[in-house]
């Protein structure tokens, strides 16, 4: 494997080029990134939905010039979809195409790399040019794509049984996001950096807000992200995130609204609570039925 | 102590406070020493979070290890110091044993200097000025918050820091002051009064960790560790937990429903695909020529069980209950059904209370809704299982999971074994959950002996863990 190239020179500059990249990295945050690049070892971000974990692997991407290749996770991803799988339908036209042939010739023929359909982990370790690598919400995947994970993940490399084994050419900067609905496996964690993703700062969420939507007061960024705070701080079912503090900075320019007041946000509370038992309960706590 | 040493001790503190780090991270972690550099102290924590903090609900007691075991440089702390030597000469003296707490101040030199820091604390927590907060945390520690403890020796405490410039009582002049000419007791007020709580208790937790570098100093790493530590969140006992940890529980409840739910999805899916459908896999190869390339099965049907929760709500228990039932009401998609009573000395379908939009709360709706009180509101466990078999003879059928949450404790009154024994042989399974620790049972006024053999089994529950652990095994795959 050729040398290692690192990504970035130090803790100061993740920060720089994210934020060129229009990410807003913490020190944490930035701190973990450049450990990830320096030991080259897959990022696992947790936390609730909405604090930018997908956005990250994005922003990283973008700010080292790599391309970004994404393994989406669901409910039933296998290896087939997640690494490679044989293209049988085409496979099979080829043997009816060659019925004359020697079987040794055919079977070699169809084992090549026309017939492989590369899926984003094997595409990800054959690329030869700088590689962001992002396992989307790994959490709702199986367990069992967990260990395909840890194996390819833990040397880089994949053994096709007809084709022999591939090396990465360059280790990939891997990122997996999660949404912890279920707790990865520890063996997986151990392979991992970890990064928990939380709720940002009151200064670092105004400014994230600012740097979306840039039109916008700033005395207006600052009074969004202090009721946003005190929507988080209610046992609501589903609690505002990033996005929805986006959404609502948004919502509220493109309203023109000019005072973020009892009216304001009880006319626009469904950007940001989806269910109606916690537009009530803020309703009632922040005392807005009274206007 | 070389930085590499004290990564090793650190190391060991983390697992003796039950944190799994394996050796392989404890490589990683020397290696993202090595990577960032000993002077940039947060991105030192960073680093090791990263190696070695793997599960959110860790991150208390690693943040304070890390506290004691990497104290902040004498660099912020000279800050103090200088302020001291300025004051009578003598660097550093807050921390010299010889001299008692407070002795060369008058008591009115003090009163001054408490009003003065008093007012420093009401600026800066207006202007939400982090370093400034901090600066003040240490100065309210280093000069009300000691006490000489054995012979020689000094001890610390958070809670005289924090009684001496009592934060809270800011709070109305911080509200008045941010409020400005906006109104009061509206939407500006709750935002106002949420920043003002957040900064109080950053400022807080400034001062706990003040005080344990002081123990550490003190004393050393190794034993302030022992006494700074406290329970992961899931090992909080139910019986013993503050009015914080319980709004902190409560927090639990939909990430902790949601991850037994994909669990107990996924355990249920194992056998993922039922019988072989025929007809569908013959039509889906029509499309390759005949030759069935792709299987097709019949889902499988997945058995759920009917569940009926009956709890003592009296208040020795009554969190553990509350507790337990947003649980159990958060994974009532697992369930068939779920009907939920309650009782103290009398019981009452509680059901309804499940179903309202704030169920923070749900405990005084009970307490004022329900007819749970019969006699004199103590808990009496013969009486209420008598009128509960009595009152909804249809509630325990074949299929319904019994589950009793209660510590048991009837005051010494009568016992009703024969029914409450009749209730579980009608149930499928019947469990129940006791919030005591199991070496308390049956002790004074326990009735543990005469209902722990009627059901399948009394399970020990005092903390989220053992529910979580004891829900699982609940629900068949
Ligand atoms: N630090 C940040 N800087 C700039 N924008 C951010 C930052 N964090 C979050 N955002 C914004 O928040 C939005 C939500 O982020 P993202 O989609 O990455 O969340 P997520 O954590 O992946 O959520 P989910 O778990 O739902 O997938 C993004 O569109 C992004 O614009
Ligand atoms: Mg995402």
């Amino acid at each position: 494997m050729p040398l290692q190239q690192h990504a970035f020179a130090d803790v100061a500059d993740v920060h720089d080029r994210l934020r060129a990249a229009g990410y807003l990295a913490d020190h944490a945050i930035a701190t973990t990134v450049f450990l990830a690049d320096r030991l080259r070892k897959p990022l696992l971000v947790e936390g609730p939905a909405g604090v930018g974990k997908t956005e990250l692997a994005k922003a990283l991407a973008s700010a080292t010039g790599a391309e970004l290749i994404r393994l989406q996770c669901y409910e039933g991803l296998d290896e087939a979809r997640a690494l490679y799988e044989w293209n049988y339908k085409k496979q099979l036209l080829r043997i009816q195409a060659g019925r004359d042939e020697a079987w040794d010739e055919t079977h070699d023929d169809i084992f090549s790399d026309e017939f492989l359909l590369s899926r984003p982990l094997l595409t990800a370790i054959r690329r030869t040019e700088p590689t962001v690598l992002l396992v989307d919400e790994t959490d709702k995947a199986d367990v069992e794509v967990e260990g395909l994970l840890l194996e390819v993940l833990s040397d880089f490399q994949v053994t096709i049984p007809e084709l022999g084994t591939i090396v990465a050419h360059q280790r990939p900067l891997v990122v997996l996001t999660s949404n912890a609905t279920r707790e990865l496996s520890e063996a997986l964690k151990r392979r991992c950096l970890y990064l928990h993703l939380g709720y940002p700062s009151p200064a670092r969420e105004k400014e994230i807000v600012l740097a979306c939507v840039p039109e916008l007061p700033e005395r207006l960024a600052e009074a969004i992200v202090g009721t946003i705070r005190a929507l988080r701080a209610m046992e609501l079912k589903k609690v505002p995130s990033i996005a929805e503090t986006i959404d609502w900075a948004r919502t509220v320019l493109a309203l023109g609204i000019d005072t973020f007041d009892e009216e304001a946000v009880a006319s626009t509370l469904g950007v940001v609570l989806k269910h109606v038992s916690d537009q009530a309960r803020a309703i009632g706590q922040l005392k807005l039925g009274s206007n | 102590m070389s930085l590499l040493d004290r990564t090793v001790v650190f190391t060991a503190a983390l697992r003796q406070a039950g944190m799994a780090v394996s050796s392989a991270e404890t490589v990683d972690a020397v290696r993202a020493l090595t990577a960032v550099g000993p002077l940039d102290r947060e991105a030192l924590r960073a680093g090791f979070a990263a190696t070695m903090c793997k599960r959110p609900t860790n991150r208390v007691t690693f943040d304070t290890l890390f506290d004691l075991y990497f104290p902040p440089v004498i660099g912020d702390g000279l800050s103090v110091d200088d302020f001291l030597a300025g004051e009578d000469g003598t660097p550093g003296t807050a921390t010299d044993p010889s001299r008692p707490a407070g002795a060369p101040d008058s008591e009115h030199d003090l009163e001054l200097l408490r009003q003065a820091l008093r007012g420093e604390l009401l600026d800066v927590l207006l202007r939400g000025d982090d370093e400034e907060l901090r600066r003040l945390a240490r100065e309210a520690v280093t000069r009300f918050g000691s006490a000489p403890g054995a012979p020689g020796r000094r001890s610390w405490f958070a809670y005289r820091a924090l009684r001496a410039l009592s934060p809270d009582t800011l709070v109305a002049d911080l509200l008045s002051a941010m409020l400005g000419d906006q109104e009061a007791g509206g939407l500006a007020e709750r935002v106002a009064r949420q920043t003002i709580i957040e900064r109080i208790r950053a400022f807080e937790e400034m001062v706990a960790s003040e005080v344990r570098r002081r123990l550490a100093e003190e004393r050393g790493a190794d034993a302030a560790a022992k006494s700074a530590v406290k329970p992961l969140a899931e090992q909080v006992d139910f019986l013993r937990a503050s009015q914080r940890d319980l709004a902190e529980l409560r927090r639990l409840v939909h990430p902790l429903a949601r991850r037994l739910a994909t669990r107990l999805t996924a355990r249920r899916r194992l056998g993922r695909s039922g019988r072989l459908d025929f007809r569908r896999t013959v039509r889906s190869s029509l499309a390759t020529g005949g030759v069935p390339l792709e299987t097709r099965h019949r889902p499988h049907k997945p058995h759920k069980p009917e569940l009926v929760v009956l709890c003592d709500v009296s208040g020795s228990v009554a969190s553990f209950a509350h507790f337990t039932l947003l649980l159990t009401h958060a994974l009532r998609e697992q369930f068939a059904r779920v009907r939920a009573f309650a009782f103290i000395d009398t019981t009452d379908e509680i059901t309804r209370f499940l179903r309202g939009a704030d169920l923070g709360d749900m405990m005084a709706r009970i307490a004022n809704g329900a007819d749970l009180v019969w006699f004199d509101g103590h808990s009496d466990y013969g009486h209420a299982f008598e009128v509960f078999a009595d009152r909804y003879p249809e509630a325990v059928g074949p299929k319904t999971s019994l589950l009793v949450l209660g510590d048991a404790r009837n005051n010494y009154r009568a016992t009703a074994a024969p029914v409450f024994g009749k209730l579980c042989a009608q149930a499928r399974h019947a469990y129940w959950l006791n919030p005591e620790p199991r070496t308390y049972w049956g002790s004074g006024d326990s009735a543990t002996r005469a209902y722990a053999d009627l059901v399948d089994e009394m399970v020990e529950c005092r903390n989220v863990e053992q529910l979580q652990t004891f829900i699982e095994r609940l629900l068949p795959s």
